[in-house]
């Protein structure tokens, strides 16, 4: 029994795996695919569906927004959740706990939800501007990811090693600029590289609180999608599959992918 | 005092007064969670407040307290049609991710350094690409001449095409495949922390391998367990795009109604409190794991 509970986990692996990565093959096949109907395998290589990204109406507005967004979004949230994270590892005052999990618990609350209350929340307060309550809404987005890795690497750095730093000569800026920060730098890069992926793809929080000139991507393709989907979507799609791929290679080369797993 | 000690005096007071050169060495307070005050200022702000007057808002009426809105909701059979169908989708398909990633994790945990790394890149490449994407994949894959069809054809399982797409089948297809890599990961990270002796030793001490899984095994991977069911099952509960885009309105959830009361009915009213019943599940399920966990971790 036991050889086959092996065999059973190696078949298992095998089945997850070709499962998981269907969809991911299909689009990209399709999209090089010179035929109009989504034609898997592909007959052929054309360019012709990424040439036709070019002329799709509001694509490149919308890419630029939600690169705005999730740049600014990502780099607010490092300062500030580098910031909590020092004193959460570091103070010793009461309720450190409890804003840890505050502060990583928008990753485990529906985003649907986080966007319809912000929705109401902006209403009331009478924020009309899209641009700026997205901003707001996306660093809830992404904090969850940088207080994650950022609290991990910290609580593993000894800060000992900055007073030993400053009893050699180093100023206090000094010794955190020197010892601190190539110490957590990975964990900073990491959190920051998922955080901006996954406000680059997300729709459950935006969806609420974009207008008609203000969309970003994943609401513009889930319009697209709606309205006639064509194989340009699949050209999309294997960009932002190609960015994904790009991010994990940057994520090994930091901090290696079995770190990048136990996220 | 002794002549040698006296001589090194002098360096270990520069070092003290280095230590003590920190820009806020003479304040009393301490300085420590005023730096977390701008992040919880801002997520108070922009995530606690508003889900907080969510809530608020989902038993205000015109004159104070009220159930109002929850009466209105569980007495409408549709809408206890449509949480019954969030609930049954995400019970469905979190059980379908343990069966598969379950052994998988096992394979994943015993495989050697370098096939284990590819294996984790081809998992961690589904995880991180866009949902939109991979539901736009399952649009083409599930279609009546798409490739699922066309192997269901050749296999000779079915006879003609078999509708997929906008049938719960086909969601449940898509819901499994997004959320599947949410349950392998916590199962691997505690199948990794499995000593593999631990199974020869309760061989050694005679117990055959149906009782050394139920026994050992089992119970060592019940905190992955824990943690994959509870993440798998709160992200699929209130999944939006993969219902839209592969059920629509064949098959309503909680966060398609939610949606729908806010954008194109305008109704308020329905919208909070549908978003607050979900709100409600999601926590309940992060608090039960929680509890369920720590009992788990203290006795490992």
């Amino acid at each position: 029994m036991d050889r086959a509970g092996v065999a059973l986990s190696w078949i298992m692996m095998a089945v997850v795996l070709v499962f998981l990565l269907a969809p991911i093959v299909v689009v990209v096949g399709v999209s090089v695919s010179p035929s109009t109907v989504f034609d898997f395998p592909p007959d052929g290589v054309s360019p012709r569906w990424y040439q036709r990204i070019m002329q799709l109406d509001g694509f490149w507005a919308a890419t630029r927004l939600s690169a705005e967004i999730a740049a600014l979004a990502t780099a607010a949230s490092l300062v500030l959740g580098t910031l909590a994270a020092i004193a959460i590892v570091r103070g010793s005052f009461p309720g450190r706990e409890a804003l840890a999990t505050f502060l990583t618990s928008p990753l485990m609350l529906p985003g649907l939800v986080v966007g319809i209350a912000l929705a109401r929340f902006f209403r009331d307060f009478g924020l009309r501007d899209a641009y700026l309550s997205l901003l707001f809404a996306h660093l809830v987005v992404t904090m969850p990811f940088i207080m994650r890795t950022v609290l991990a690497s910290l609580a593993l750095f000894d800060f000992a090693m900055i007073d030993a730093a400053r009893t050699l000569g180093c100023s206090y800026p000094g010794a955190l600029v020197r010892v601190l920060v190539p110490n957590i730098g990975p964990a900073f890069l990491s959190g920051g590289l998922f955080a901006f992926i996954m406000s680059f793809d997300n729709y459950a929080v935006s969806i609420f609180l974009t207008d008609v000139r203000t969309k970003t991507l994943p609401i513009q393709m889930l319009h697209y999608l709606g309205e006639s989907p064509d194989p340009t979507l699949a050209a999309i799609s294997t960009l932002l599959i190609a960015l994904t791929v790009v991010v994990l290679l940057i994520g090994d080369r930091l901090v290696g992918l079995r770190r990048l797993a136990s996220m | 005092m002794t002549p040698p000690r006296r001589a090194a005096a002098p360096a270990i007071d520069a070092s003290r007064a280095a230590l003590e050169r920190t820009p806020w060495s003479r304040s009393r307070i301490d300085p420590m969670p005023l730096l977390a005050v701008p992040a919880a200022l801002v997520l108070g702000l922009t995530f606690g407040l508003p889900l907080l007057m969510l809530l608020l808002a989902s038993v205000q009426g015109a004159d104070g307290f009220t159930l109002a809105g929850y009466v209105a909701f569980f007495r409408d059979p549709f809408h206890v049609h449509v949480m019954w169908n969030s609930i049954k989708m995400a019970v469905m398909a979190t059980s379908i991710c343990l069966v598969l990633a379950y052994p998988a994790a096992f394979a994943l945990a015993r495989s050697g350094p370098r096939l284990q790394l590819t294996l984790l890149a081809a998992l961690l490449l589904p995880l991180t690409v866009s949902v939109i994407v991979k539901t736009f994949g399952w649009t083409i894959l599930l279609r009546s001449n798409g490739v699922v069809n066309r192997l269901l054809l050749a296999s000779g399982l079915v006879s003609e095409p078999v509708r997929l797409i906008f049938t719960e089948a086909g969601l449940l297809i898509g819901m499994v495949n997004i959320f599947l890599p949410f349950m392998v990961l916590p199962l691997f990270a505690a199948v990794r922390m499995i000593d593999p002796r631990l199974g020869d030793a309760a061989a050694c001490l005679g117990a055959d391998p149906l009782r050394r899984f139920v026994r050992v095994t089992l119970p060592l991977t019940m905190p992955g367990v824990v943690a994959g069911v509870a993440l798998t099952f709160s992200l699929t509960v209130a999944a939006y795009v993969t219902p839209t885009l592969l059920a629509g309105e064949k098959y309503m959830t909680m966060s398609m109604i939610i949606a729908k009361a806010f954008l194109f009915l305008r109704n308020w009213q329905l919208g909070s409190t549908a978003a607050a019943l979900l709100l409600l599940i999601a926590v309940t399920v992060v608090v039960a794991s929680s509890l369920l966990a720590r009992p788990l971790r203290n006795r490992g």
